[in-house]
């Protein structure tokens, strides 16, 4: 094996190599796991539904969480914001959105807090209860935990930029982080549809 | 420039710099984000428990080889069924398998590392205290004040066995928790596979001259998300189910123990082609160069690997033929898993093209590739055997079964290995294993290979289930079993002449340089061992063969794609 | 029928047909003279599902046996002649990327064995699980526990355990067993391979299946899903009888225990402490005071020709072994040592010796 061989190939110095975005991939590959981990979740909330042998029902206990959903999806609108005043190179505005984006998950948070307070001491409905507490919880909790990770990323990234560290530049990464973010989003408009509208 | 030239120049041949002291070495290994030393950490990782699940199985045979024999008791035996399973499974195959992912997929697309370096060496940590939670269950299993007692449910642990009532103590938690952080680490090579190979190529590489090896690991990682993510779902079910009292699949609450099993099944099936893929990535870089040719139809095979994967995740109800689903749903997967075997034929014959009008050298990894052949093609028709459901309702959880999986994973996916170990080992270490260790290790394994699992199916055709620690006399299961474990032993010996090659070669093997096969990717235009920053100079390619077309100016593969 | 239609007949269909044949053939003699003297041999069929079952098993068998001979002869015969000679010219071979027209073939083939396997297996399934129950079908209902098999005859009011008991089936006027499945705790799977196959035994679920042997004898099998300790010692026995003999059996098993032990103080004595002791808390004896459900109904244990669901002869000597402490004989089973001291044992083993 020769050190060194040149060989003459044309190659049009026009054309330009661009791969996708390696952050961008990565995340729609993790979107994807996720993604799987809660179908699962939803494949047995939907099987169960109706197999109570006692215990409250979905009709009897759930009441439509309006307000918080509307926060959460709203909070989708703002982190879009955030991302799109980075680019234009506006930290200030950037990191209101990102406030108002945590903000929005906290209340989310919040609400749900307080359905699930509701549910236990008033209603009695437990994760041991019966069929609907096993996959109620597990399903909502499953996707309340995603809030809370990305809540804590997200006032990472806020933190950051409050403190000068962002640029222009950290655009990208800030999208693939509300990339993260819509996708939590869209898991509860399906949870959402899935538990309060179809499931009572 | 009207007229640029590009070269693959620059190759660093200087062999490696002199020792550094023993403590950094040690810093630098428990640290390293290098694709390279996180692939070799895999592989020995795998090495480790393929000798200790080897040696469970040892155990198993031994115990095995007469009826009513009392070498071990019932419980270590259970024992020891579900540690070998799930350890080969998920601590050695895996492991093994996307470690010589990671280490060539960047050398083989002119990349200096994975996409997510850091997340590499995450994923790699993660994967191995999973394996160290397993093996700390033998210590800690019945929690502080008990004594140690591994899991006993079976690799695929079926509810409501793995209940609290039924498994108490800690032993199935140390099951759960261990494969479900290795499910973690799984997914984020996978991650890391997918993103290099869409995001890292050099210049030139479009998809379709990227190497078969490249694309079967790109499928197969795709896989993964989709399939890994059942499994860990099921298990943080199993979990709630085990702690917070939840009911998933406690069916004295009206939960169904069918649910765990369609969870498990829906990734345990498509695992196994998640694990066939690279091995059949192995074959379609050493079957082209050992005999001499391109491979077969480059885009069928693409179409073929693409379609096992998509196909792969639709069939595996067909582990669940005796469950009760109805005559309308047996018949779905049997349609489903009949289908799966086309593209799959379609990979074999094309290997077959591939040979025919080569010259086909007979070294060590050539020969392994030959058996892996033969023995996947068998393997493959008694997979059709257990596709036809109602023969399947006779077979399955009996011998028969364990007898085709052994064939597939030990006669096809671990041959595979050993031939991708012979060939990629000058690359990795800078010296050619040897031969002469090679070819013994090659016979006494084939022929204790064969002693073992052609026989094996024959207790199955007679009734003999699977799981049971002894068994009545007078079924004719007796002579089977006692040939079944005299070929365990001798594949026992040529392993240990396989793992003493190993290390000797790494110290007497004669130098490899860094193109020892003649052969035609880009891992080969680097140094051996490479590097840390594999290539000097970004390579740009116009072929499939970036080094044919270097070595044949004259007739180079682009004039032909 | 013209010439073209002759000429494939002759060269294609006639040697095709006599190859599945002489395949089938060879296959069907040799896996029986291997096989031989196998009492769960699936290659033996003693019932109607198995004899489907071994009718599709040699099809698909010939099919793959002649797979396996083309591919595999194929790539003998290309690792030989097309390998490297030492006098080889040095030259690299020619270099073939693909040919759409092979590729085609090896395509389209695989895609009609598939079509006609596919079709062939769905018949089979149908005309297994779709059966129609006759009127004349023996119903029983079979729970699988840890260790052990529960039998229930809900319209002959008979309980039993472990030894399950049919008429056999006469092929003009059929009356076979329908068997109505589940289980009392985890997974188990009944398999009786000469006689049918697996089904499984899930715990909140139902499953059915039937078998119909018209020759009378002992079937036997075993649990085939893993179920936890003692799986493998979880052994199946069923007993195909003339409808008289069945008859007269269902009879027997209708009684009450016997009650009857005078001329035998011991068995008495051994009634007493049996009923006194927590045996009765797991065990039934009907006509007396145990009702308990966890463990095998033993009104009519005597009649049993194995006790522990099947590994152990049922002889007095077993029987006293097996209540001194359960775990020697089958580790990890549920039964629990009751500590009886000899005498005691002596007792009760003369009493569970009586009740035939």
């Amino acid at each position: 094996m020769q050190p060194s061989v040149a060989v003459p190939i044309s190659v049009d110095p026009e054309k330009s190599w661009v791969l996708p975005n390696r952050g961008i991939v990565g995340m729609w590959c993790l979107i994807t796991a996720e993604a799987a981990i809660f179908l699962i979740f939803i494949v047995a909330y939907v099987y169960y539904l109706g197999k109570n042998l006692s215990g409250p029902t979905p009709s009897e206990v759930l009441e439509l969480p309006i307000f918080g959903t509307i926060c959460l999806l709203s909070s989708s609108l703002t982190v879009h914001a955030a991302v799109v005043a980075l680019r234009k190179g506006n930290v200030r505005r950037c990191a209101l959105a990102l406030a108002l984006t945590v903000a929005l998950g906290a209340i989310f948070l919040l609400t749900t807090a307080k359905e699930w307070h509701h549910l236990i001491y008033e209603a009695g409905l437990t994760i041991r209860t019966n069929l609907f507490g096993t996959t109620y919880y597990s399903l909502v909790g499953l996707h309340a935990t995603h809030v809370i990770v990305g809540l804590l990323l997200l006032t990472a990234a806020l933190l950051f930029s409050l403190s000068g560290r962002v640029t222009e530049e950290h655009a990208e990464r800030l999208e693939v982080l509300s990339l993260y973010w819509h996708f939590v989003d869209a898991v509860w408009v399906i949870v959402f549809l899935v538990v309060y509208v179809i499931g009572r | 420039m009207a007229n640029a030239t590009t070269t693959l120049e620059a190759i660093d041949l200087n062999s490696p710099a002199a020792r550094p002291p023993r403590a950094s070495v040690i810093y630098e290994w428990l640290t390293t984000v290098d694709h390279k030393k996180i692939g070799l950490m895999y592989i020995v990782y795998a090495l480790l428990f393929l000798v200790v699940a080897g040696a469970q199985a040892l155990v198993m045979r031994i115990q095995l080889a007469v009826p009513n024999n009392h070498f071990v008791s019932p419980q270590v035996f259970n024992r020891l069924f579900t540690m070998h399973g799930t350890t080969m499974i998920f601590f050695v195959a895996v492991p093994v398998l996307f470690g010589f992912g990671n280490y060539l997929i960047p050398l083989m697309i002119g990349a200096r590392d994975m996409a997510f370096p850091r997340l590499n060496a995450f994923s790699f940590w993660l994967s191995a205290f999973g394996g160290f939670l397993l093996y700390l269950s033998y210590i800690a299993g019945n929690g502080l004040y008990g004594a140690g007692s591994a899991p006993d449910v079976g690799w695929f642990a079926y509810a409501p066995l793995t209940a609290k009532v039924f498994s108490p103590g800690h032993s199935t938690d140390y099951w759960t928790l261990s494969v479900l952080l290795s499910g973690i680490g799984t997914t984020g090579t996978a991650i890391n596979i997918v993103a290099t190979a869409f995001c890292m190529r050099c210049k030139g590489m479009t998809l379709t001259r990227m190497p078969l090896f490249v694309w079967l690991y790109l499928v197969a990682s795709c896989m993964v998300f989709v399939v890994v993510s059942p499994l860990s779902a099921a298990q943080i079910m199993l979990c709630l189910d085990r702690y917070l009292g939840s009911h998933f699949f406690d069916t004295q609450a009206g939960g169904s123990a069918v649910l765990w099993m369609h969870f498990f099944w829906i990734f345990g099936h498509p695992e196994v082609y998640i694990l066939i893929l690279p091995t059949f990535a192995f074959m379609n870089e050493i079957i082209p160069v050992f005999s001499r040719k391109a491979i077969f139809g480059y885009p069928a095979m693409v179409a073929a690997s693409v379609g096992i994967g998509f196909v792969s995740l639709s069939v595996w109800a067909h582990h669940m033929f005796t469950v009760g689903m109805g005559p309308a749903g047996n018949t779905f997967f049997v349609f489903a898993t009949m289908v799966v075997s086309v593209p799959t034929g379609i990979k074999m014959f094309n290997w077959l093209a591939t040979i025919w009008g080569g010259k086909v050298i007979y070294q060590v990894p050539m020969m392994f590739a030959v058996g892996f052949l033969f023995q996947f093609l068998m393997a493959g028709l008694t997979g059709i055997m257990l596709s036809a459901a109602p023969f399947d309702w006779q077979l399955s959880a009996s011998y028969f079964v364990v007898a085709h999986f052994h064939y597939v994973i030990v006669g096809g996916i671990l041959f595979s290995l050993f031939a991708a170990f012979y060939y990629w080992y000058p690359k990795m270490t800078g010296r050619m294993m040897s031969e002469r260790l090679g070819k013994w290790h090659f016979w006494l394994f084939i022929i204790g290979f064969h002693i073992t699992f052609d026989f094996m199916h024959i207790p199955g055709l007679l009734g003999m289930p699977r799981r049971v620690y002894t068994y009545e006399a007078g079924r004719g299961w007796e002579v089977w079993n006692l040939i079944v474990g005299i070929g365990a032993i001798i594949q026992t010996i040529a392993t240990l002449i396989f793992v003493y090659n190993l290390i000797y070669s790494y110290f007497r093997g004669k130098i490899a340089g860094p193109d020892p096969w003649d052969a035609w990717t880009l891992e080969w235009a680097t140094a051996s061992p490479p590097q840390p920053y594999n290539f000097a100079v970004e390579p740009t390619i116009t072929s499939r063969r970036p080094l044919w077309d270097l070595k044949h100016p004259e007739d180079p593969d682009s004039s032909y794609e | 029928m013209n010439y073209f239609q002759l000429k494939t007949r002759l060269t294609v269909q006639i040697p095709a047909n006599l190859l599945t044949a002489a395949l089938k053939g060879f296959l069907v003699l040799s896996a029986q003279a291997l096989l031989a003297g196998s009492p769960t041999n699936i290659f033996d069929p003693a019932a109607t599902p198995a004899r489907s079952i071994f009718g599709l098993s040699m099809l698909v068998l010939s099919v793959t046996l002649a797979i396996f001979l083309i591919v595999g002869g194929l790539l003998l015969y290309a690792l030989i002649r097309f390998r490297h000679r030492s006098s080889d010219s040095g030259h690299e071979p020619a270099q073939i990327y693909g040919s759409n027209q092979i590729e085609l073939s090896w395509t389209v083939i695989p895609i009609l064995i598939v079509v006609m396997l596919f079709l062939s297996t769905t018949r089979v399934i149908w005309q297994t699980e779709a059966a129609p129950k006759p009127a004349s079908a023996v119903d029983v209902t079979v729970i699988g526990h840890q260790f052990w098999w529960e039998y229930r005859y809900p319209k002959l009011g008979v309980v039993t355990a472990n030894e399950l008991h049919i008429p056999i089936s006469n092929p003009q006027k059929p009356s076979p067993a329908f068997l109505e499945m589940s289980s009392a705790d985890v997974a188990h799977s009944f398999w009786i391979p000469r006689l049918a196959g697996k089904t499984d035994l899930i715990p909140n679920r139902v499953n059915t299946m039937w078998i119909d042997p018209p020759v009378a004898g002992l079937y036997l099998g075993q649990c085939a899903q893993y179920c936890g300790t003692q799986h493998a010692k979880m052994l199946l026995r069923v007993y195909a009888e003339s409808p008289e003999n069945f008859t007269a059996w269902v009879k027997q098993q209708q009684q009450p225990a016997n009650s009857d032990l005078s001329g035998n103080p011991l068995a008495e004595e051994g009634r007493a402490i049996f009923l006194r002791n927590a045996c009765t808390s797991c065990h039934t004896v009907s006509g007396t005071s145990a009702t308990g459900r966890f463990g095998p109904d033993l009104t009519h244990l005597a009649s049993r020709d194995t006790i522990a669901s099947g590994p152990i002869e049922n002889t007095p000597q077993n029987l006293r072994k097996w209540i001194d402490d359960p775990n020697i004989m089958k580790p990890g089973s549920l039964m629990p040592s009751m500590h009886l001291n000899d005498h005691d044992l002596d007792a009760i083993t003369a009493y569970l010796a009586m009740l035939h």
